[in-house]
């Protein structure tokens, strides 16, 4: 009851602060000196200090499973283990908004803080327009979404936790992710700041790019714990399966890499203004749109929480708002960049970044359009479409040939103007290794080998181009780390998918099957109970042609509360590839399904992704220094 | 062993030896089509992924649309036909899609001229 | 007057998206396949659950009468709830009702129309599914209403409630 009242009346403390911080921020613009009150930091401390109270007053009623908390009761069981009661909290849709509020109050807290060498009124109106997401969210929450809503009388026990959400990658994804998706909100902010108070300059550039680079890692960081969760947890044995949910955390993404890629430019060359701001804008538009799409009831998806049309219209609404703000003021405050020396010229690094963006926005209008087309369809003409992996595979794959090869030649182009220098040799012979290597991997397998021999040549190209970068003199070392990450990324999945080999069969203990050269043999299972559900665990030997033995354990879990049939894969991961098997009980029979699947490289992709996050973070702390 | 058992062995041997092979391709065709359908009465899972009632008999049904000779165009079709054009995750290309299949295109060109403009006029 | 022009198509598109998420919100979720109605109904044939004689669709297809095909199982809830209003349409002279068996242990669907009631002319059995998929259902309870040019007129998807019986009963009159 008490951290009921407490967690609710520091939200309303905290609306209130917002409402006052709004005006307060809007007096203060008038004020002629340089120095921004002190009462600016401690009010937005003090509003950030209500959330946390807020926050950990919903944890605690989480881990006492008090359920004269509703929230609480609709998400929670008093058999769930601890970890999982706390990251029950963020696990719904009520919780996940305070989490949206903390990382909101935290980043612009964070940024006063550390601004203290931008103008005063750009701060301050970085203030202003923060705190109107802020507003938003807190009304949001207390009007439509309150985690302390009570319940009388009060019930013995709750309803439980989805199980499948019940594991490590999916505990912390939301945190991460937010701390990327909700931060982006602060360069919305402040790019909107700056646009006013016409204050888009070097100095800008070199402050927001900390901020992006933040946003951009948490946000790499996230989407990597997603598809970490759905490999080794939902038991298809795959990582991305272009759904609305996964599409919706791309997008931002994208936007962001373009961006971080933008600002380099103008903080160097002071072009490109309106496109950084249209990019940063859209950057939040899209996490915002994002959040409407899935907990909204429009999309059909696996992730989706409860849904809600109310809250559906609540988050609509304040969508646009956001929007029309943005053209508003983009309309009226747009400048004209006048600086006739500032032109490009066409072998420059500024023309290798714009096409950059060039594909990166063609990658998010694909999946934009993807994402939303079946709305529009359904909507206009009453049709259901589905638009799944293969339109993004055949849509996305052809353009990655160009881009891997822009990505070679684009960072070695130097600034304003360069020359066109004799090819080097080891350009060459790289070409020329990358096209064999690459054809006699492909020559073994599928059909479309030609395609996909250019592509993975491609990759490899890539790859060692910037493996060689490594051993120059005067190479970035940030900016190597991350595109040699990408080159690893792009030929891990490249390999995944075509070496990936699976079965599927029905086995009853004691079967064996043969399957390229190893042979399955079921061996037995065993039953336990275990403290909120019963456990059937089996064991199975994969005899390999050199008579190794691996063995797999998959699991099926009954759980009580809510009840629920899960499978749990058992995957042995080594270096070059993974054995993952996962079984299904057939009804009222004592055979089992069983699907046995050859992975490789699912490793390579997880490395590859933290080495291209690795990247940004070296880039980060050399500016923080 | 007379020889004639012996041909009728080997025969059998061969006939259920190439069995096995057409019902192991049959297989890897029922798993592909499987893939590419949706189960409909799950949330965003595919016909293969699922265990469900529907997935399982119609994975069933797949199979005996195999055995009778039906290609795999003609099965999705015949359950596009039932079913809508929802149940298949390949988006078809016809008059409601073209929109979908052509406006990224597009957008990358007017990007492509955007830039050309900017870097070579001026 | 270049720039106002954008400025003015895109405010407007935005706009144009924003009534399109509005009205999207309120569609329903579930999807009713509406590519059936006004199609013949498919053939197919089965065994009858007590006699275990193999029938015909067609032949269960009276001309003079609405048919109704239920499909259900024994172990699904929902239709142990719909039983009740199935047995209320057996008793309209205009309805003929088949039951369609769903992936059930004979025994079991036996036990389930002995305790509750048979409201079906016939009982047809349906024992790995294919035969609904044959007919375009895809989850259980599901009811198809055919006329008697062996048109299917309406399908219900899930369990039927008073609303849908007269629904069915104004289809029937007709």
């Amino acid at each position: 009851m008490l951290p009921g009242q407490l967690g609710h009346y520091s939200l309303i403390l905290g609306l209130i602060l917002s409402i006052g911080l709004l005006s307060y921020s809007f007096i203060c613009l008038k004020d002629g000196n340089n120095i921004l009150q002190k009462n600016i930091y401690s009010i937005s401390f003090i509003q950030l200090f209500s959330v946390i109270l807020s926050f950990f007053c919903l944890v605690y009623s989480f881990i006492i499973s008090d359920f004269s908390n509703e929230t609480v009761y609709n998400n929670s069981h008093t058999t769930k283990p601890i970890f999982y009661k706390i990251s029950g909290t963020w696990g719904n849709h009520e919780g996940s908004l305070l989490l949206w509020l903390l990382v909101l109050t935290l980043f612009i807290f964070l940024f006063l803080v550390n601004s203290k060498n931008q103008p005063k009124k750009y701060r301050l109106l970085t203030l202003f327009f923060q705190q109107i997401i802020i507003s938003g969210f807190f009304l949001f929450l207390l009007f439509t979404s309150n985690p302390f809503n009570n319940l009388f009388p009060v019930p013995r026990e709750g309803l439980g936790l989805n199980p499948i959400l019940q594991d490590p990658a999916l505990a912390i994804h939301p945190p991460i992710l937010y701390l990327g998706y909700v931060g982006s909100s602060i360069i919305f902010s402040s790019s909107l700041a700056a646009l006013v108070k016409k204050n888009i300059n070097s100095n800008w550039a070199k402050h927001i790019k900390k901020w992006i680079f933040v946003s951009w890692i948490f946000l790499t960081l996230g989407i990597m714990l997603g598809a970490i969760w759905a490999y080794y947890e939902l038991g298809w044995g795959g990582f991305w399966f272009w759904d609305p949910v996964e599409n919706v955390s791309l997008m931002p993404w994208l936007c962001l890499t373009a961006l971080l890629h933008t600002i380099i430019v103008l903080e160097k060359r002071l072009i490109l203004k309106s496109w950084t701001l249209i990019l940063s804008i859209a950057t939040f538009t899209l996490s915002m749109s994002g959040t409407f799409l899935v907990r909204s009831g429009i999309l059909n998806s696996v992730h989706t929480f409860a849904n809600d049309p109310g809250r559906g219209i609540f988050i609509l609404i304040f969508l646009f708002v956001l929007i029309f703000l943005s053209l508003l003021i983009f309309f009226f405050y747009q400048t004209k960049e006048t600086d006739p020396e500032k032109n490009f010229f066409w072998l420059s690094k500024e023309t290798s970044i714009l096409i950059n963006n060039w594909f990166m926005m063609y990658f998010l209008s694909v999946i934009l359009i993807g994402t939303t087309y079946p709305i529009f369809l359904e909507v206009l003409i009453e049709e259901k479409i589905s638009v799944g992996p293969p339109f993004y595979q055949k849509l996305l794959i052809p353009f990655l040939i160009p881009f891997l090869v822009f990505m070679v030649i684009g960072p070695n182009i130097r600034w304003i103007k360069d020359k066109f220098n004799k090819i080097k040799i080891y350009q060459i012979i790289f070409l020329l290794i990358s096209i064999v290597i690459a054809y006699l991997i492909i020559k073994k397998t599928s059909s479309q080998y030609l395609f996909t021999t250019v592509l993975v040549a491609g990759a490899f190209y890539l790859f060692f181009n910037t493996l060689r970068d490594f051993f120059r003199k005067n190479y970035n070392l940030s900016q190597n780390i991350s595109h040699f990450g990408f080159s690893l990324f792009i030929l891990s999945i490249l390999f995944n998918g075509i070496f990936s080999n699976e079965i599927s069969a029905n086995m009853k203990i004691g079967d064996e099957i043969k399957f390229n050269n190893s042979l399955i043999k079921f061996m037995r299972i065993e039953t336990y109970k275990k403290k909120n559900y019963d456990s059937i665990i089996a064991d199975f030997e994969i005899e390999d042609e050199k008579k190794n033995i691996t063995t797999l354990n998959p699991e099926i879990r009954i759980y009580n509360q809510p009840v629920i049939l899960t499978s749990e894969a058992d995957i042995k991961s080594s270096i070059f590839s993974d054995k993952f098997l996962v079984m299904n009980l057939l009804k009222g029979e004592d055979y089992f399904n069983v699907r046995y699947q050859i992975k490789p490289f699912m490793l390579w992709i997880w490395i590859s992704i933290l080495l291209l996050a690795l990247g940004g973070l070296i880039s980060f702390v050399k500016k923080v220094k | 062993m007379k020889p004639k058992k012996f041909i009728l062995l080997i025969i059998l041997s061969i006939l259920f030896y190439y069995g096995d092979l057409t019902a192991n391709n049959n297989n890897v065709l029922v798993d592909k089509i499987s893939k590419n359908l949706r189960c409909l009465i799950c949330q965003g899972q595919s016909v293969y992924d699922s265990q469900s009632e529907f997935a399982v008999s119609m994975k069933l049904l797949i199979k005996k649309k195999i055995k009778e000779g039906n290609s795999e165009k003609q099965i999705y079709n015949y359950l596009k036909n039932q079913y809508g054009e929802w149940i298949s995750y390949d988006t078809e290309i016809n008059k409601k899609t073209y929109l979908l299949w052509l406006f990224p295109m597009f957008l990358f060109i007017i990007g492509g001229v955007l830039i050309f403009r900017k870097v070579f006029i001026n | 007057m270049k720039k106002n022009i954008i400025y003015l198509a895109i405010v407007f598109s935005f706009i144009f998206i924003f009534i399109v998420f509005y009205k999207g919100i309120y569609k329903t979720n579930i999807y009713v396949p509406n590519e059936l109605n006004n199609k013949n109904l498919v053939q197919f044939s089965s065994k009858d659950l007590f006699s275990e004689v193999e029938l015909n669709s067609s032949d269960l297809i009276l001309n003079n009468k609405f048919t109704i095909i239920n499909i259900w199982a024994s172990w699904c809830m929902p239709c142990r709830a719909e039983h009740s209003f199935l047995m209320d349409l057996s008793k309209n002279s205009k309805i003929n009702l088949i039951g369609l068996n769903y992936k059930d242990r004979p025994k079991n669907a036996k036990k389930f129309i002995n305790n509750l009631g048979n409201p079906f002319s016939k009982i047809l059995i349906d024992p790995d599914g294919t035969i609904s998929i044959k007919l375009g259902a895809y989850g259980i309870p599901e009811t198809f209403i055919i006329n008697k040019n062996n048109k299917i007129v309406k399908i219900f998807i899930g369990q039927l409630n008073k609303k849908n019986l007269r629904e069915i009963e104004r289809i029937v009159e007709q």
